[in-house]
């Protein structure tokens, strides 16, 4: 009894053990085997050229411009009004029915599958507000995206302040406001830009929103302003590795492997802001 | 000096709120951009044809079976993929790994789901179909099993995370408990941890699954897009054409207004409802438990 209690231990931990295995190495190998192959072409003239000969030659600048006009034009909306939402969940709202409704409303516009944020941008941004396929209705279409997760961090990085403090702040004579914008922000600014760029990230590497409501399959030249449309990197690899034929590896690999460094990039930097915070933090 | 004070608080109090609420109003103004667009369809293709069983828009034919169909076997594959893998991922770090394998995993797994699922579908078009179709010996490596496994892939994180948080929560006094029992720790993972978070982790499939409905991108780049009626698991090694897939694929070749864009956007109705309903059913679950956890601890 004994043994076979220890032997179905070792089964089960050398099972899991096995499938935790099994989910990660590939993960490594991914990033390891993109890197490998798109590595050799990286070079200047692929990332500040502008692509020629279909798209088979020459550099993808346009297309990292692009989608860094989109990331930018996604927080000008989305970080205001989700930090602000944010705000409101963790300081003002009271537990009733309409707090749990706009709790509900945000795990739904999480859940949202991406194509259909492209449907509703469509609908919405470029053909009844006419704003057309650009930039705006692209950076519109990520922003309500984006929303739920910039909400979802900053509410959790507000309410790691403790309480204690706005006690204090509040009894010294500040206004609940005055107690928000000069103790509770600053201690939670790093919790709040962690998710801000956690959410950009996944704007960043998205396809489906701006398919319809911001993507241009090829432009000889920059968008001149937020009514432009625009190339951007991951609708660039997604035309790239299914819409010319013949095209060489190099270039796909390489365009991949910008794109993940974009993002992952981007995940870096949050992790770092995360976790030098957490070194710093006094309470 | 004072009242001015007393202004700018009041409006940014009221701005606040405001955005407070604007959850809500993006929901109501997406669902109701659906339905004015997607509606008319009921009016334009009779029921009957909307259910038939095929997919061809440029002859007038708007059945949407297939896809529906494609949607199922590509899901139902990766959820096969995803809950095993990420359940038992989700075990290991929060039960067994030691401390320097937590912190080497979970990033790793947060990595995984930062991948842009373009990403994903470009291996997948370039490394995992040929190969796929070389070891099975198939016409071609473009498969709805090319999709569920890449979709399998994209659910893990998700199934991760949100099954670790569950199994993190369970309060440590129930480990003990069963310790001090004599229970060996893979009995007490077993019989006493993963019982007591079984609503955690049943929201966290349930969020997995509905991510692999969802996504679009990969699917449309490996699936083969081939609007053919799914009815039994061996279409898992034929090409297969989601409902994402068929509204990223052709909502840029229709003329706004027309029968074929109005289902389209009907499509993403049903999408949008499936999904409605998968988070409001988690986040019941969620609510529930929390219930129960007040009361036990009270």
């Amino acid at each position: 009894m004994k043994l076979n209690r220890n032997l179905s231990q070792r089964l089960g931990f050398g099972l899991i053990t096995l499938m935790a295995t099994l989910t990660v190495i590939p993960i490594i190998v991914v990033v390891i085997y993109i890197i490998t192959q798109g590595g050799g072409a990286i070079s200047l003239e692929f990332l500040s050229g502008f692509p020629h000969d279909g798209m088979r030659q020459g550099g993808i600048m346009p297309a990292i411009i692009g989608t860094f006009y989109l990331t930018l034009g996604t927080a000008v909306f989305s970080v205001p009004l989700g930090v602000a939402a944010a705000i409101y969940l963790a300081e003002y709202a009271a537990d009733n029915w309409l707090t749990r409704t706009i709790r509900i409303a945000i795990i739904n516009l999480s859940g949202i599958p991406s194509v259909v944020y492209g449907l509703f941008g469509l609908g919405l941004f470029v053909l009844f507000l006419k704003f057309g396929t650009s930039i705006l209705s692209a950076s519109l279409t990520l922003s309500i995206m984006t929303l739920p997760v910039i909400i979802s961090t900053s509410e959790e990085a507000l309410r790691a302040v403790p309480q204690a403090f706005r006690t204090v702040s509040i009894s010294l004579g500040a206004t609940r406001w005055q107690t928000i914008r000069r103790i509770v922000l600053p201690e939670a600014l790093p919790g709040i830009i962690t998710g801000v760029i956690l959410g950009l990230e996944r704007a960043a590497g998205e396809t489906a929103p701006i398919l319809f409501t911001g993507a241009a399959f090829f432009l000889p030249r920059l968008p001149n302003s937020v009514f432009d449309a625009t190339m951007a990197l991951p609708y660039h690899l997604f035309v790239i590795s299914t819409q010319v034929p013949e095209m060489p590896f190099q270039i796909q690999y390489g365009t991949a492997l910008v794109l993940i460094a974009f993002v992952l990039g981007m995940n870096l930097i949050a992790t770092v802001v995360r976790s030098r915070a957490r070194a710093r933090r006094q309470w | 000096m004072e009242s001015n004070l007393g202004w700018k608080e009041y409006i940014i109090t009221r701005a606040i709120r405001v955005a407070g609420y604007s959850a809500i109003v993006f929901v109501t103004l997406i669902f109701y951009f659906l339905l004015r667009e997607g509606l008319p369809t009921l009016a334009e293709v009779k029921l009957p044809e909307l259910f038939a069983l095929r997919w061809y828009p440029i002859e007038k034919y708007f059945g949407i079976l297939p896809l529906i169909s494609g949607s199922l076997i590509v899901t139902i594959g990766a959820a096969l993929i995803a809950i095993p893998f990420g359940i038992g991922t989700a075990i290991f770090i929060s039960e067994i790994a030691p401390r320097w394998a937590r912190e080497i995993l979970k990033p790793l797994v947060e990595l995984l789901g930062g991948l842009p699922s373009v990403v994903l579908g470009f291996l997948g078009i370039l490394v995992l179909a040929p190969n796929l179709r070389l070891l099975l010996n198939l016409p071609t490596g473009l498969t709805a099993l090319t999709g569920s496994l890449l979709l399998g892939a994209i659910a893990v994180p998700t199934v991760v995370s949100v099954a670790e948080d569950a199994l993190d929560s369970v309060p440590r006094s129930y480990r003990e408990g069963a310790w001090a029992l004599g229970a060996t720790r893979w009995q007490t993972i077993w019989r006493v941890t993963l019982p007591a978070a079984r609503s955690g982790v049943l929201t966290a499939v349930m969020l997995g699954v509905g991510r692999a409905i969802g996504e679009t991108m990969t699917v449309m780049m490996v699936t083969g897009n081939a609007p053919v009626l799914v009815t039994s698991l061996g279409g898992l090694f034929s090409p297969v054409r989601t409902m994402t897939a068929t509204i990223a694929a052709e909502m840029g070749e229709v003329a706004n207004g027309s029968v074929h864009y109005h289902t389209l956007f009907f499509i993403g109705m049903v999408l949008f409802i499936i999904s409605l309903i998968v988070n409001v059913t988690a986040s019941a679950v969620v609510f529930r438990s929390q219930k129960r956890a007040e009361r036990v601890l009270s």
